[in-house]
């Protein structure tokens, strides 16, 4: 009944759209951290304005759909005659999805570091990117790895949709061989299987990367 | 540069996917409620073969995106005898999807009631079934709210994906308007709001339920 030969020659080409996907993610994912960052201070910062924009910015990202988000992206700016190509809406997409969470993620972790620790710096008379350098930041990436590796898979999952902009990521290619081998069912179960290999990898890596990083009791 | 004659125009339409959006949400909110409790208190079993498989389950369904499991079980079902119509593809995707996320969210209440409370429970003679019934339950029920809504607000907008196996949801009835009308900004930004909006009441309500349950 399921015949995956005709999948199986197809598998070199998988890999490479899994590969797509992985840079896809890698890159959405850092932009994300970057952007997230700035986000965080402008949401723990003085100045009213910034605060606003950070708690709108979050608010917008994580209320839309990313298909609704790479939609927009990708259709609305062509109406103002301002092309983009699907790459550049899938970056642009993916990253301001992942920044909106990764900012409240980075929040939550700053809101875990005893306000002792900033005192004390100051007291040392460590400037304020000092302390955010050699102080904060250090504590905030480590109570936020568990975190930020659910959001690292939520990434990957969800740049299936990058599929709908027609992406060449893992589905797309997938969806390219179905209309090639008339294999819907073993295609996609591969596909599944791909997902499934690189979202384990990812949860792997995030929990050896706290257990290396949990100070052990001496 | 916005025509708020089209807003006017194309509101209508996009209101009706709108309730065809909240009605499956909350349909397969529903079911996976009960999926992820049953999976959830089966997982306590001390039976290793079933454990095992609802693991298995569990991780397989969050480690993959949710478009690929609705091709599977659209495109795919076919190959194999099973031909759901697009709403029902829809509606049990949904449920297998969302039901094990709740499944673990489930697992983490129970876990989180302290073990003091069952040996007392035990001691003081109570059936296995009546501790899951009145001391478990209770508490594990007020301990996940907050990950069981941000689970639903998560589903809501996951349901967007719907719209690509043509269940006429909400985003679905938006890019034909689009593809009809050739009117792109207008009705790209209604969805938008639409979506923003339910998200949006949804997280502010559960925010009450949770002050009113931290309070009680």
């Amino acid at each position: 009944m399921l015949d995956f030969s005709a999948v199986i020659a197809q598998l070199p080409r998988m890999a490479a759209g899994a590969q797509t996907t992985i840079w896809i993610s890698a890159a959405a994912l850092l932009c994300g951290a970057a952007l997230g960052l700035l986000m965080c201070a402008a949401r723990l910062s003085r100045n009213p304005f910034l605060r606003v924009l950070a708690a709108a910015f979050v608010s917008l990202f994580r209320g839309l759909p990313l298909l609704v988000v790479l939609l927009i992206l990708f259709y609305v700016p062509s109406s103002f005659g301002i092309e983009t190509t699907p790459l550049t809406a899938a970056l642009l997409g993916l990253t301001l999805n992942t920044a909106g969470y990764q900012t409240e993620i980075y929040r939550a972790g700053f809101l875990t570091i005893p306000p002792g620790h900033t005192e004390a710096a100051r007291m040392l008379g460590f400037s304020r990117l000092q302390i955010a350098r050699h102080i904060l930041l250090p504590q905030i990436f480590r109570v936020t790895i568990p975190a930020l590796t659910n959001e690292a898979v939520d990434v990957v999952k969800s740049s299936g949709l990058l599929s709908i902009i027609a992406v060449t990521e893992l589905l797309r290619i997938s969806q390219q061989i179905v209309s090639s081998t008339y294999r819907p069912l073993e295609t996609y179960l591969v596909c599944g299987a791909f997902y499934f290999l690189m979202s384990t990898a990812v949860s792997w890596l995030g929990r050896s990367l706290a257990r290396h990083l949990t100070p052990r009791p001496a | 540069m916005i025509d708020l004659v089209a807003i006017v125009e194309y509101a209508p339409a996009i209101g009706r996917g709108l309730l065809v959006t909240i009605e499956i949400c909350t349909v397969s909110l529903f079911l996976g409620l009960l999926l992820g409790l049953a999976v959830a208190l089966l997982g306590r079993l001390p039976w290793p073969p079933l454990r095992w498989l609802i693991r298995t389950y569990v991780e397989i369904w969050r480690g993959t995106p949710l478009l690929l499991q609705l091709f599977i079980l659209y495109y795919g079902g076919p190959s194999i005898g099973f031909l759901p119509s697009a709403y029902q593809a829809g509606v049990l995707g949904m449920t297998l999807y969302t039901g094990a996320y709740l499944a673990e969210i489930f697992r983490a209440g129970f876990e989180a009631v302290p073990p003091g409370q069952i040996e007392a429970a035990r001691m003081l003679g109570f059936t296995k079934l009546k501790i899951v019934r009145h001391i478990e339950l209770p508490q594990m029920l007020a301990l996940i709210v907050p990950p069981a809504t941000n689970q639903m607000i998560s589903i809501i907008k996951e349901s967007a994906v719907l719209s690509v196996i043509t269940v006429p949801e909400v985003t679905f009835t938006t890019t034909r308007i689009v593809s009809e009308t050739f009117a792109v900004v207008e009705p790209y930004l209604l969805l938008g709001l639409a979506y923003w909006c339910v998200t949006t009441a949804v997280a502010c309500g559960s925010r009450r339920i949770e002050r009113k349950l931290v309070r009680a």
